[in-house]
């Protein structure tokens, strides 16, 4: 057990799994000799050689696309995105191509593809978004969203040794700020296996991602002001999701708030307050409540970026009107 | 002014033998040649019949292309064929009555009606189902190349395409990633001059297609897809090059599709003429008449080849046919895969 930042967790993983398993490889842009543009796989190249980090051409559809066909020959491929963002240029290989190959053709496609998501350092549209719901609304992927150091390390064992298409949604903006005790030994976390990241009675919160912390810091913070008890899951993977922890925690609660920094319309959250309306209605003392970042793309300039992002306060702002209700 | 080479036919049964071909072999080719035209119209009269759901599609003229590859490819390698390619499926082994299934949405096809018409592959021999976006197998086939570059097996991946997706950026991905890596792929390109109803002038500008394999950094050759040998001859002299680390080739094969783009397209837009001229080269005929002059092909010979084919369909249509429908509780079957999926040769 050591401290690791939430990078080195998910380098820890990555490099125990490639010195365990020779069939697992790396490839994506910059990913060999600089090490990754967030260094995630920095040493890797020269611990495992130029055929297993591959440098590839800026070409998202070829190493998503040469991921699948090197899985369907057995191999076990983790692609790195240089951004969340670019995922879009390599959408047809994995909603077309690697979502459908199991279903259709019988042949799983065990690949990962890593995306470095998310906002809050002025990054812009293209450097910032979160797009795990465009990929939950596709049947065939996985969809993973660690928020902490253990999580990510454990996350992403579980994610290569998955006989699925997998994305793996890193946080940026927790690369180096969230430090924890990582185990040094090789562990998996099961997919669709929510976190009690806080127990509480008042108000559950339900998150993932970055927002796990702006969840805590606002029932810290509505904890010692108001005296109201959160309870925050934190989801960990989207596809599958777990259903059970959240309707366990709305009939203790009854009432619930579901935050995501991805925007409103069409994200995960929708998916969850539907599910927590069909299923958990009669438990319910107040609306389910949703808070995501607005309709608009990631802008740029500081003070747009934190007016776009869920802040502590709004969080706040959410807990202690869900509380009165 | 071409940039790609321009392939010769075949001339002699003496060449043909330097290829590796015996006789046995080029009976083999008539007979796959055969089964691929035989399956193709049968499909069509099970379409009329009602028997297959959707739409139906073929690859006539195509055939000698795609037995043509095929022939050359080892059984250690690997190849995603499009939906003119079902000679492909024949020269690996495919068993008719499985095709027949499958383009009647039955549990016996490759796909057990999860899938239609030519979407489908048996890995077992080697092939990849191909998918309706075209040509976004190519990089598939590319991530074959590169997990036997990775092993250091010499096996070599073949990737297909048309003169139309050749106009897509997944085309262009592949071949840069192919040809700055030297992966053992060989790209086919399967030029039957209209993609859908939009003629060659319209999806490109060069003058073939193969002319582009000198700007990804390997070479390209254009050969006359009604010709089955030189196709054949082509395609081994790339295999065995990328096998022997020569990196990728680029095979032009020019044919004509002589069909609509599926069985709802008259092809009004094709003109008559261009039929016509390419009905003269006809791939099953232009075989067989080499086979005459060549090889002392005879009628008896020619009649057995016949009866065992058409014996193979008919027992393949009415196997199919008996094949159960699929059951509703089978919907939802496969969305994901399990550990249990993983556990097959490929996988170890």
């Amino acid at each position: 057990m050591a401290e690791k930042t939430y990078l080195q967790a998910i380098s820890d993983g990555l490099r125990q799994e490639m010195r365990r398993d020779k069939r697992v490889f790396v490839i994506g842009e910059d990913v060999g000799v600089y090490g990754g543009a967030f260094k995630v796989t920095q040493g890797f190249q020269e611990e495992f050689g130029p055929w297993r980090v591959i440098d590839a051409p800026l070409a998202e559809t070829a190493i998503v696309g040469g991921c699948t066909g090197a899985a369907l020959m057995g191999m076990r491929p983790v692609a790195e995105m240089q951004f969340a963002d670019f995922v879009s240029c390599a959408w047809d290989q994995l909603v077309t191509v690697a979502a459908k190959q199991r279903y259709r053709a019988g042949t799983p496609v065990p690949i990962v593809v890593r995306c470095p998501s998310g906002g809050g350092f002025s990054g812009g549209p293209f450097h910032s978004q979160n797009p795990e719901s465009s990929f939950a609304h596709i049947p065939g992927l996985r969809v993973v969203c660690p928020a902490t150091p253990e999580d990510a390390k454990g996350l992403i064992v579980t994610a290569i040794e998955d006989p699925n298409p997998v994305l793996y949604f890193e946080h940026k903006h927790l690369y180096r700020r969230i430090k924890a005790d990582v185990p040094d030994e090789r562990y998996t976390i099961p997919f669709g296996e929510a976190r009690i990241h806080r127990e509480g009675d008042d108000v559950s919160l339900v998150t993932w991602g970055a927002m796990v912390y702006t969840a805590a810091e606002a029932a810290d913070k509505v904890a010692e002001e108001d005296g109201i008890s959160t309870e925050i899951i934190d989801l960990r993977t989207i596809i599958p999701w777990d259903r059970k922890a959240v309707l366990e925690s709305v009939e203790k609660t009854s009432k619930v708030i579901v935050l995501h920094e991805d925007t409103h319309t069409g994200g995960f959250g929708g998916e969850i307050a539907a599910t927590i309306a069909e299923e958990a209605f009669e438990h319910l003392d107040a609306p389910v409540r949703r808070i995501a970042a607005p309709d608009s793309p990631v802008p740029f300039a500081p003070a747009l970026e934190k007016a776009f992002l869920p802040q502590v306060d709004d969080v706040v702002a959410g807990l202690r009107e869900l509380a009165a209700y | 002014m071409a940039i790609a080479r321009e392939a010769e036919p075949v001339s002699s049964l003496t060449e043909v033998r330097e290829f590796g071909l015996d006789r046995e072999d080029l009976l083999d080719i008539y007979r796959h040649l055969l089964t691929t035209r035989g399956i193709e119209e049968r499909g069509h009269i099970l379409y009329k019949q009602g028997k297959i759901p959707g739409s139906f599609y073929t690859g006539r003229g195509n055939e000698a292309s795609a037995v043509g590859i095929a022939t050359a490819m080892r059984p250690e390698d690997v190849g995603t064929p499009l939906h003119r390619d079902m000679g492909v499926h024949v020269v690996r082994g495919v068993e008719p009555w499985r095709v027949f299934a499958q383009f009647m949405g039955r549990m016996d096809g490759p796909t057990k009606g999860k899938d239609g018409n030519v979407h489908m592959a048996d890995d077992r021999l080697g092939l990849i189902a191909m998918v309706s976006h075209l040509p976004a197998m190519l990089p598939v086939a590319v991530g074959c190349a590169l997990a036997f570059r990775i092993r250091e097996e010499k096996r070599v991946a073949l990737g297909w395409f048309g003169e139309g997706a050749s106009a897509r950026g997944d085309t262009h991905e592949a071949m840069n990633f192919a040809g700055v890596r030297r992966l053992p792929i060989v790209f086919i390109c399967d030029n039957n001059q209209w993609a859908y109803s939009t003629p060659t002038h319209l999806e490109y500008a060069v003058e073939h297609i193969a002319d582009r394999a000198k700007a990804y950094g390997f070479d390209g050759v254009v050969v006359d897809g009604t010709d089955v040998l030189a196709v054949y001859r082509e395609a081994r002299l790339a295999i065995e090059k990328a096998r022997d680390g020569g990196g990728p080739t680029l095979i032009e094969c020019q044919t004509l599709r002589m069909e609509g783009h599926a069985v709802h397209d008259d092809a009004f837009y094709v003109p008559k003429e261009m039929f016509e001229e390419w009905a003269k080269r006809d791939p099953l005929e232009r075989f067989r008449t080499w086979l005459r002059e060549n090889a002392q092909f005879t009628d008896e010979q020619e009649d057995e080849i016949r009866g065992e084919v058409k014996k193979l369909l008919n027992d393949a249509v009415k196997r199919a046919d008996e094949s159960p429908i699929p059951d509703e509780s089978t919907l939802l079957d496969g969305v994901f895969a399990t550990p249990e999926d993983l556990d097959t040769p490929h996988h170890k």
